[in-house]
């Protein structure tokens, strides 16, 4: 009998089956859920701001989610969207071998709550997020940066942000101290576009007709 | 005369317990300083600066301030094509590079849908096993160095010698290999390879049974590492601890086991599980898990069969360079990938190893393009050294180091 249990954990029907259930639970039964759908059968929530602490508390407390651990806790920037960043949690239950993401819409001046008083390794991940996108997490005591330099400004991980960022660091020996400059380049950021033009192809100039041609895609017959 | 006798010794035995109780209360509540300890200090395992509230010998307070090596490798990654970003993942956890690449191109894999040859599979679960000792062996003995134990380091160090000839055969590097690709490994292996680690690996259990013979039932190593650093069940769960950390913690949890990929549910391994969670039971498992990756290395051995290394799929992975003389498609493909790479349709995943120090993921977005949107790379020593706070609550300062060591902590992943 252990064996059949056993076997039926590690089994991949069954564990979508089981996923398929708590998504379809999550939808009809809890408050706050917006949608529950599989991308590449991983089950993907996206929740609404207000309901996020209480839908986290459900899949970690009932008895057929158990999500006993936040494996992992970040940030996504769409910068075109309205509320531009997507705060994901990943979360894995080691009893029932299952995962879930769960992901809320925020902006710079939102915040999300908290939640280190329902998994204690939250608190670096907040703040991890808070450092990189600058989301701001409410009930969160300790909203410091973790990553990035002892006084930085900005954050990093935002489109917006280039890669060659803002400020450099040297070590002055007429000073005796690390100096903070501009970033000066040299030789300018290399940062190619390979992407084929043959693809998407853009009209070039005196190209007009032909490129309309080819929009239609009408077969050549005269 | 035997009273006056008497009397001397009481006195002396007074003032001897008067001193001890003197020195005690200094040594544990004397004075409350700050230290600071690291960056640059050799038990630290890299560049981690920890503020300590010491009350006399005994630890208040541990706060863990990381980030000095934080390189941005996930903005880089955002601005790299899918194959160009893979060197970075050697660099996250330098002490064992393979099983950090395997996640990446497990993820990209998923999100493309191409079919993996089996050697390849085969090839990939070799090396991240052989990744697995490489890891354990440093980490066993470095922290048997921090807790006065010399000899073991410099057997390790030897044997690790030996794995990066592997390392060097197959990928021409000891350390940064690049081997994983996309759609399989790079090349694969030279003759006479599998031959080589097939003896090294017959030799190598010789190897953990000294190592052993020198710390196991050690009585100093004991000393020091027994009931030092518990972690309860509850505990490690929610700091979100994996790998040995959590075996040693009493949760029998291996994502090789649960969620296998590549072909580790076609091998046959036992997973090592212990109670007490304190330093000493994160050595065990670590040596135990040896000893069955060593198992694990020759099973893949007597299985594979010859055959090809990568998919054939020429938008994915580069032709041959023999193709290439004569082929116009080969010549194409090969200029279209090293300079555009291939694209990957949009959708996300979370994909998680079991590398050495535990659930080593990569929460990859792809909108369709040649670069990943986002590519979040989920260490796990961050999550670890999150509860050294927590760990050290209490316990002297020289417990520290061994708690430290423990955790298995490689500051290139912690930082990213």
């Amino acid at each position: 009998m252990v064996d059949i249990v056993e076997n039926l954990r590690h089994d991949k029907m069954y564990q979508k089956a089981r996923l398929q259930v708590i998504g379809m639970m999550l939808t009809y039964s809890v408050h706050g859920v917006i949608k529950a759908d599989f991308d590449h059968d991983e089950l993907v929530v996206l929740v609404q701001l207000d309901n996020l602490v209480d839908v986290l508390d459900f899949l970690k407390s009932h008895p057929f989610c158990q999500f006993e651990q936040l494996m992992d806790l970040c940030g996504v920037d769409y910068p075109h969207r309205s509320k531009r960043f997507d705060v994901v949690y990943n979360l894995l239950s080691v009893t029932l071998n299952q995962r879930v993401r769960v992901i809320v819409h925020t902006d710079e001046a939102i915040p999300v709550p908290s939640v280190h008083h329902l998994w204690k390794s939250a608190t670096w991940w907040e703040r991890e997020c808070y450092d990189m996108f600058g989301v701001l997490f409410s009930g969160q005591p300790d909203l410091r940066r973790i990553l990035t330099d002892y006084g930085f400004d900005g954050h990093p991980l935002r489109k917006d942000f280039p890669v060659t960022g803002y400020v450099e660091v040297r070590f002055d020996a007429d000073q005796n101290k690390v100096v903070y400059e501009p970033v000066h380049l040299v030789q300018e950021m290399r940062d190619f576009d390979f992407d084929s033009p043959w693809e998407g192809v853009v009209t070039l100039p005196g190209d007009e007709k032909i490129h309309e041609k080819r929009q239609n895609i009408k077969p050549y017959i005269i | 005369m035997s009273e006056k006798l008497n009397n001397q010794v009481t006195n002396k035995a007074e003032e001897i317990k008067s001193e001890i109780s003197k020195n005690m209360s200094r040594a544990l509540s004397g004075d409350i300083h700050t230290i600071n300890f690291g960056p640059q200090h050799p038990s630290a395992h890299g560049v981690l600066r920890v503020v300590m509230e010491l009350e006399g010998e005994v630890v208040k307070r541990a706060t863990p301030h990381i980030g000095l090596l934080h390189r941005g490798t996930e903005k880089l990654l955002e601005h790299k094509a899918y194959h160009k970003g893979l060197p970075y993942f050697d660099r996250l956890d330098y002490a064992s590079p393979m099983s950090e690449e395997h996640v990446y191109v497990l993820a990209t894999e998923k999100l493309l849908g191409v079919e993996v040859p089996d050697r390849a599979k085969w090839i990939r679960v070799l090396f991240a096993e052989i990744t697995r000792i490489l890891n354990h062996l440093l980490n066993v003995t470095a922290m048997g160095l921090d807790c006065g134990a010399m000899t073991p380091a410099l057997w390790a160090y030897e044997e690790r010698e030996k794995l990066m000839e592997f390392y060097e055969g197959v990928s021409g590097a000891r350390f940064h290999a690049n081997y994983f690709r996309h759609g399989g490994v790079a090349k694969d292996l030279p003759s006479g390879m599998e031959d080589k680690i097939g003896k090294w690996v017959k030799d190598f259990p010789k190897l953990v049974d000294d190592i052993e013979g020198l710390l196991t039932e050690n009585r100093i190593w004991k000393q020091r590492t027994v009931g030092i650093g518990i972690c309860t069940t509850e505990d490690a769960l929610s700091w979100g601890f994996s790998g040995p950390c959590l075996r040693a913690s009493g949760v029998a949890w291996d994502l090789r086991r649960s969620q296998p990929y590549d072909n580790y549910d076609k091998v046959d391994f036992k997973i090592p599980v212990a109670r007490q969670g304190d330093c000493y039971d994160r050595y065990l498992i670590r040596v135990v898990e040896m000893r069955e990756s060593a198992k694990i290395i020759e099973q893949c051995l007597n299985k594979m069969k010859p055959g090809s290394i990568k998919t054939e799929d020429g938008k994915i992975s580069p032709p041959r360079r023999k193709d290439m003389k004569h082929s116009m498609e080969a010549l194409i493909h090969h200029f279209k990938l090293y300079s555009e790479g291939f694209h990957v349709p949009a959708g996300t995943t979370y994909t998680a190893v079991e590398s050495p120090k535990g659930e080593f993921g990569v929460y990859l977005v792809a909108d369709g393009g040649s670069k990943p949107y986002r590519c979040k790379i989920r260490p796990t020593g961050f999550s670890h050294l999150q509860a050294l706070d927590e760990l050290s609550h209490r316990y002297m300062l020289a417990d520290m180091v061994a708690i430290i060591g423990s955790l298995d902590l490689v500051f290139g992943e912690v930082d990213r």
